[in-house]
């Protein structure tokens, strides 16, 4: 039996961790955001993302995938614009 | 549910999501803000810990950039014939080494591995991340473990307040090799890690950046609070950021108001047995020095 040792890159993507969320899901206010990406920093998942478009203040806004996200709420603690919220979520 | 966003993460990072780390988890920053930084030619060595388990169960990777794991101790000494490779085939000015260990890979394993390898000049960056004990395996404490923290092996009760030894002062073990860049930063401060790891990797030789990532389960916080102990840390006095170029402090953060030490222990659960027993607040007393010392040592006020 052959068992190869290298894997393809980044095949963890296909594991959708989003179920690993208990009560909170962070809610970004498009318009609040500044585009300073610091959420893109400090996400454990790495799923805040630029989403390259405007907000009606001229500023890129930022959003995240809920596939990935675990809900620790990082986001809205680094957050200088106070634009992301940790929400109750209904399942 | 909430509503379906119209946006995909591009999933543009060098580490992808869907590995295991805990959610908060300080060392998954960590890895993904430092290789972020290197870019994708770089080569990665990683020891036995929290970032190998979590990012790599087979047959997947997290990683989309060249990664290898040994063993426990074997990081730096992997770095090292990497780079002599490269030193070999002219390509060591456009491909990064870096090798990853956590505090139990770099404190007590491998630190052997370590000091040959920067005694012997290899061009590699080793990061470690520090969180204070053997978390992936269960919280057993480490050489990097503080004063009175609570481990299953150094435990909490009647007749101690958790471990009984400091932590270990790699930093000066790591200056004691004259190394032209050794560093501590935190993922409380990420602007500040992709700063070092930019400058460190221009810089040849030997390099040790040490950064330092709370432990949800580990420490007992909330996910949420990982910023917040890490900063406490720091303005704390008791995690200094430093850096050293070729021995000498060339950067350091300096603290605007010191938080007294108290504040950064209270939300962390493997503390708590100080604010439950009469004779904590002495030994409280004892990491308040260490922190005073450290700030005194530095001046960072």
């Amino acid at each position: 039996m052959k068992i190869p040792i290298t894997v393809k890159p980044g095949t963890t993507a296909r594991v959708k961790t989003g179920n690993w969320r208990e009560l909170y899901v962070p809610e970004i206010d498009y318009e609040k955001c500044i585009g300073c990406s610091m959420c893109e920093k400090i996400c454990p998942e790495g799923i805040c993302f630029s989403t390259g478009e405007k907000n009606s203040k001229g500023k890129i806004f930022f959003e995240k995938d809920l596939d990935y996200c675990k809900g620790c709420g990082l986001c809205a603690e680094i957050c200088p614009a106070k634009a992301i919220e940790m929400k109750r979520e209904e399942k | 549910m909430p509503q379906k966003s119209k946006y995909k993460a591009p999933l543009a990072h060098l580490v992808n999501p869907g590995h295991s780390a805990c959610a908060g988890c300080g060392m998954i920053i960590a890895s993904r803000l430092v290789l972020d930084a290197a870019g994708k030619n770089t080569i990665v060595t990683n020891a036995t810990g929290c970032s190998e388990v979590t990012t790599t169960q087979y047959p997947m990777t997290a990683f989309k950039i060249p990664w290898i794991h040994s063993l426990f101790e074997n990081p730096a000494s992997l770095a090292s014939g990497i780079s002599a490779v490269l030193r070999k085939r002219g390509q060591e000015d456009k491909i990064n080494v870096i090798a990853i260990g956590g505090d139990g890979a770099t404190f007590d394993i491998g630190l052997g591995n370590i000091s040959g390898m920067w005694e012997r000049g290899d061009n590699v960056l080793y990061v470690c991340y520090d969180n204070e004990a053997y978390q992936n395996t269960g919280y057993q404490s480490s050489g990097a473990t503080p004063l009175n923290a609570h481990t299953t092996t150094t435990p909490a009760g009647t007749k101690s307040f958790g471990s009984q030894l400091p932590k270990k002062n790699m930093i000066e073990i790591a200056l004691a090799h004259n190394l032209p860049y050794v560093a501590t930063a935190t993922v409380g401060y990420p602007l500040d890690v992709i700063d070092k790891v930019k400058k460190t990797l221009a810089i040849k030789g030997p390099k040790y950046l040490q950064i330092y990532c709370p432990c949800v389960p580990g420490w007992g916080i909330e996910p949420k609070d990982t910023v917040k102990v890490s900063k406490l840390a720091v303005n704390s006095g008791f995690y200094p950021i430093v850096e050293f170029i070729n021995g000498q402090l060339a950067r350091k953060m300096t603290i605007s108001k010191q938080e007294p030490v108290e504040n950064f222990l209270k939300i962390q659960k493997r503390f708590k047995h100080l604010f439950a027993s009469p004779g904590g607040q002495k030994e409280i007393a004892r990491l308040q020095v260490i922190a005073d010392y450290n700030i005194k040592k530095f001046g960072l006020i």
